[in-house]
């Protein structure tokens, strides 16, 4: 472990002027929040920051709901959240993804803002053992590409990188169309989840939007998503406490037996939080009969590349959507 | 005269103390003035260090002292071969030169005031290798036989190629399975102390006496000058049995400090330095005629190990007597690569080879279109044809009888695909399991005390077992003294040795050690009081009796051929679409001889049900291939079974059986033939539920879609 210094600024201010970066290797400055992430990162050596500035206490951690959605503070915990009876009424879907994430005692220490900036489990990142990793050391190649790479993804890859983005929330949101507030030495801004990671390309390195310094304070998710019948199916080897293999999040509206609007996300396969507006598209107005549904669910598979290891994740996911739109729609 | 202890079902002496953390382990030892210390491992499997710059390590804060190859004090590595050790081959010196010969090999070692210190400090040396091509991949290594022996690795019974090819039914298939570490909770950890040329070691091992011997022939003493101390061990699966490179560095460490010396492997570690269960293929042919008799079995198989010990288990001794056949062909190869020696990993060799068997089994039964039990039934032998002797006690029939039973395997419908639960397709498997009885020469000390209590005592190790528990019941039994009043003790190198902590035998000699100490000591109290109680006694005589008894087999293995034997049903549910399987059900019945407490022996047998879902579902040790890095050298990506993993069933029976040959207490083991089975049940209960057979562990959701 490299040493660093643990600053605890008393306010939110305060924390910002340290000029943290998450999510960018060669940042000086990090935040830490729950830490459950961060350090393991640290004691494997992966990260090495100068100065580490704790969030505790300078975030919201309050969850409320209104007419405009749900609003959770960056703070919460991915158990309180979890346990939340507005979340379990309104949004299952929340709920049920991080119910499936992790263990109690990590859902009890593991916060909102740190799960969605949590690090890739790519094995070759997390093994300093492995000089090539692009996302660790830029330019430095993936051994991925040729490498162990069941646990990596066919969507959004680049020949530069194919690692998961792991977190169960993240896909559970994008698919609700949340938004994360962000607060900078510049001010407040609001940005959709599904524009807070970057797709690898050539800079796997650089994950998020976030500008040096900025946090994130809140995480927003429209009252229009209320209500939808869901389902979150996550796939692994076994049957708890393990990361997706596959993870699809389902939100739908029906009308009789047919499907009028739905939202669908994929976790395990994507190297950021999946959101497949094309499947969406194919299956309003289909009945919830599977044949029709595989059709739809296929057009997932647009991009989709399988680097060996992962192939069968291409098929899998597709199963994964017609599974839980059946789920989703069965809940009549 | 109080009831008898044995057979009863009594809770865990240390219990308590575990769930209250008040058991000390390894690392926890207070220990004043105490150095930590951190390893530098190899990033490649094999050539020579070309440089290592440790001027950053030794300026950075609290580091009392970097060692490398090239200031290391010469240790003497005199010969020296445990029970553990590869037979042939020499074991791993460290920091003595500059070769490296596996990823992860200790290449430096950093003393600091801190373990953070230490970590920090170990991070900042600087390695530069000169690589050299590295077998690390086990498809492209030729096999060989072992060296010496050659009567050993290749046995032939009849004329099994020409039988083979005359069979009218035949399965002809290979089976693999991969890598697997055994992943206990704890970590490996070593406390050294010196003072002069006396060494104290606080650690982990399944071993006192062989970690003394080992570590004073590494260090040219006497191993009555060293002491090993270790009260608990938080799971080990084998991974304990030897002495590993890190005591070595513990001990070395001390000696360079000039002061206690502390080392924990990391999580990561424990992948590179404490051994695992290796790679294997194996092939296994069968020929049946239609009426279901086998007529010959050719079964190969080789193993990864190192390139400077010949690692081999009983990959496929189980093969040569289990079945009856009169044509046999076994042959058992090693792939010598550059990665560190494999080990002992629960039921070594049975486990992995009774995989392949009792898979092509089943094989077989679905080409003759004949019930998996009544295959096995038809094949039942009646002595073993392999040693040409009679078995001690054989109780395959009855397990399968009441497992089958309990089970309710009646019910089954044969055709694969054929039974359902809503979108689940059920499967229902079984497999025969076995492992010999072991039984090795053992010493123990009992003391009775005034006061109407009794301390007994034997240098035994208890990985969770139970072996606290079943030795203090043993004890109390024989002594005919209430539990409370016995106080058993082990894991210390000053009390009477006793036999290596693996193989299943602790309960057969510790226990036959335990039970003939404590007759010795209650008859010379009764005896010498002339009393009928041994309390009165006791209170009578005023002063302790001590007496110590040292047992040890006598020439029944030459009489007998002595196994445990059992039976292991399964139901598994397959989701057809998304490939993933759960265990619903495990049934096992075992003829394991005296069963000690049955309480503890259901948890052992529950513990091998959990691992064999684990084997046959998910473990796997990812080797990278083109460098021998384990990528998921940690417990995220290596999946072990979790508490929603176990099934909600797990049935045990020990069947009844009365073995007056294998020794005194009548105990066959229990530990390890409780995880002999499980996987080929399940991969067979896989192949009833969805027509495919997976032959490559772990069957994971991929394998099935
Ligand atoms: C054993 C284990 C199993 C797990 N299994 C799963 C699983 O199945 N599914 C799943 O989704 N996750 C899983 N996780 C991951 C877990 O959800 C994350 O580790 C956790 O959510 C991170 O939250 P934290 O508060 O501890 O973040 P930290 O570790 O403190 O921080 C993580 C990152 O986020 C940054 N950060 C934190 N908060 C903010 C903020 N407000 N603004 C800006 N940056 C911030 C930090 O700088 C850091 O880079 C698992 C973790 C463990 C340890
Ligand atoms: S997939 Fe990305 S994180 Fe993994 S090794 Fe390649 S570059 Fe690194």
């Amino acid at each position: 472990m490299h040493p660093f210094v643990l600053e605890r600024p008393r306010d939110l201010s305060a924390a910002l002027s340290f000029g943290a970066q998450p999510g960018r290797n060669d940042a000086p400055v990090e935040y830490i929040a729950g830490g459950t992430d961060m350090v393991q990162l640290l004691q494997e050596y992966v990260r090495r920051p100068d100065r580490l500035v704790s969030l505790a206490g300078v975030l919201d951690d309050g969850i409320e709901i209104g007419p405009q959605g749900l609003r959770f503070g960056a703070a919460a915990t991915m158990a309180e959240v979890a346990a939340h009876q507005g979340v379990v009424e309104q949004f299952p879907l929340i709920s049920q993804a991080l119910l499936n994430s992790a263990s109690p005692q990590v859902r009890n220490q593991a916060t909102m803002g740190g799960n969605l900036l949590q690090r890739t489990r790519c094995p070759y990142f997390r093994d300093v053992g492995y000089e090539a990793c692009n996302k660790r050391a830029p330019g430095s190649g993936c051994a991925a590409l040729e490498g162990e790479n069941r646990w990596h993804a066919v969507l959004g890859t680049s020949d530069d990188c194919i690692a998961v983005h792991p977190s169960d929330l993240a896909v559970a949101l994008v698919a609700l169309d949340a938004s994360v507030e962000l607060r900078g030495t510049g001010g407040d801004r609001s940005v959709p989840l599904s524009e807070l990671h970057r797709l690898p390309r050539d800079t796997p390195h650089l994950e998020t939007v976030l500008a040096p310094g900025e946090v994130i304070t809140a995480i927003t998710v429209p009252a229009n998503a209320a209500g939808l019948r869901s389902h979150y199916l996550k796939l692994r080897d076994r049957a708890s406490f393990e990361f997706a293999v596959v993870s699809a999040a389902v939100a739908i509206e029906t009308a009789g037996a047919r499907i009028r609007q739905a939202r669908v996300a994929l976790g395990g396969v994507g190297t950021k939080p999946w959101r497949l507006p094309n499947v969406e598209q194919a299956l309003a107005d289909r009945s919830l009969e599977p044949g029709e549904l595989r059709s739809a669910a296929a057009l997932a598979a647009e991009g989709a590349q399988g680097r060996g290891h992962n192939d069968f994740k291409i098929e899998l996911m597709q199963r994964a959507i017609v599974r839980a739109v059946e789920i989703a729609g069965a809940h009549a | 005269m109080t009831a008898a202890l044995i057979g009863k079902s009594v809770s865990r002496v240390d219990g308590r103390l575990k769930v209250t953390g008040a058991a000390t382990y390894a690392a926890e030892f207070e220990v004043p003035n105490l150095a930590h210390a951190a390893v530098v491992r190899s990033i490649v499997a094999n050539g020579r260090i070309a440089s290592i710059d440790t001027a950053e390590a030794e300026r950075a804060p609290g580091v009392i002292a970097v060692v490398t190859h090239r200031n290391a004090p010469r240790l003497a590595y005199q010969p020296h071969k445990g029970l553990p050790d590869a037979a042939v081959g020499e074991r791993l010196h460290v920091l003595q030169d500059d070769r490296v010969n596996h990823q992860g090999q200790p290449i430096a070692l950093v003393l600091a005031e801190t373990l953070e210190q230490a970590v920090y400090a170990a991070e900042v040396v600087r390695v530069t290798y000169r690589n050299e091509a590295a077998a690390t991949d086990v498809a492209g290594v030729d096999p060989v036989l072992p060296t010496g022996k050659p009567a050993e690795w290749e046995i032939r019974r009849g004329e099994p190629d020409s039988a083979f090819e005359q069979a009218e039914f035949r399965v002809d298939q290979t089976y693999v399975i991969p890598r697997e570490n055994h992943n206990p909770i704890e970590m490996f950890a070593t406390i050294a102390a010196w003072e002069g040329d006396s060494l104290t070691l606080w650690d982990k091992t399944q071993w006192v006496h062989n970690v003394a011997e080992e570590i004073a022939a590494v260090f040219g003493i006497a191993a009555e000058n060293v002491r090993v101390i270790s009260p608990f061990v938080g799971g080990a699966f084998g991974s304990g049995l030897r002495c590993w490179p890190h005591v070595t560095l513990a001990a070395l460490g001390a000696r360079v400090a000039g002061r206690p010396v502390k080392l924990v492997l990391s999580r990561r570690e424990m992948y590179y330095g404490v051994g695992y269960r290796p790679h294997t293929v194996q092939r296994v042919a069968l020929g049946a005629s239609r009426d279901g008799q086998l007529q010959a079995i050719r079964h190969e198989g080789h193993q990864e190990t190192s390139t400077y010990e010949e690692f081999t288990e009983a990959l496929l001794s189980a093969t040569r007597f289990l079945h009856a056949c009169p044509n046999v062909h076994t042959r058992h190869r090693i792939a010598p690569m550059n990665v560190h020696t494999p080990t002992y990993m629960r039921a070594p060799g049975e486990a992995s080879g009774m995989y392949a068997l009792e898979s092509a089994m089943d094989e077989l039964a679905v080409a003759l279109d004949m019930d998996p039990v009544e295959l096995r039934l038809r094949n039942e032998p009646d002595k073993d044809e392999f040693k040409d002797l009679p078995f001690s006690s054989r109780s395959t029939r009855e397990c399968y009888r009441a497992a089958a039973e309990r089970f309710g395997w009646a019910q089954r419908t044969a055709a694969p695909r054929s039974m359902r639960d809503g979108r689940s397709l059920i499967g229902w498997g079984m497999a025969s399991a076995t492992y010999p009885m072991n039984y090795a020469p053992a010493s123990a000390m009992a003391r009775l005390l005034p006061d109407g209590t009794a301390e007994v005592m034997s240098a035994a190790s208890d990985m969770g077992p139970g072996t606290w528990t079943s030795m203090t019941q043993v004890a109390a039994d024989t002594l005919g003294l209430p539990i409370e009043r016995v106080k058993f003790t082990l894991g210390d190198t000053n009390l009477p040795r006793a036999p290596i902590h693996g193989g299943s035998m602790t309960m057969a000699s510790v226990g036959s050690a335990v039970q003939a100490a404590c007759r010795k000591a209650r008859d010379e109290a009764l005896g010498g009081a002339g009393a009928n109680d041994l309390e009165e006694a006791m209170k009578l005589l005023g002063q302790a009796i001590e007496a110590t008894a040292d047992v040890a087999p006598g020439d029944e293995t030459k009489r007998f051929s002595m196994h445990a034997f059992g039976a292991v049903f399964v139901e598994v549910a397959v989701d057809p679409d998304l490939g993933e399987t759960r265990v619903r059900r495990i049934v096992g019945a075992y003829g394991a001889g005296r069963v000690v407490n049955p309480k503890i022996a259901r948890s052992q047998c529950i513990g091998g049900m959990i691992g064999g879902i684990g084997m046959a579902l998910m473990e796997h040790s990812a080797v990278d291939p083109r460098n021998g890095r384990v990528t998921n050298a940690n417990l995220a990506e290596y999946a072990v079974p979790v508490h929603a993993d176990a099934p909600p069933v797990m049935d045990v029976i020990f069947v009844d059986e009365h073995d007056p040959h294998v020794n005194p207490l009548g105990v066959k083991g229990l530990g390890e033939i409780a995880l002999v089975g499980v996987a080929p049940a399940i991969a067979n209960a896989i192949f009833h539920a969805t027509g495919k057979r997976v032959r490559e562990l772990p069957i994971t959701p991929d394998k099935l879609l």
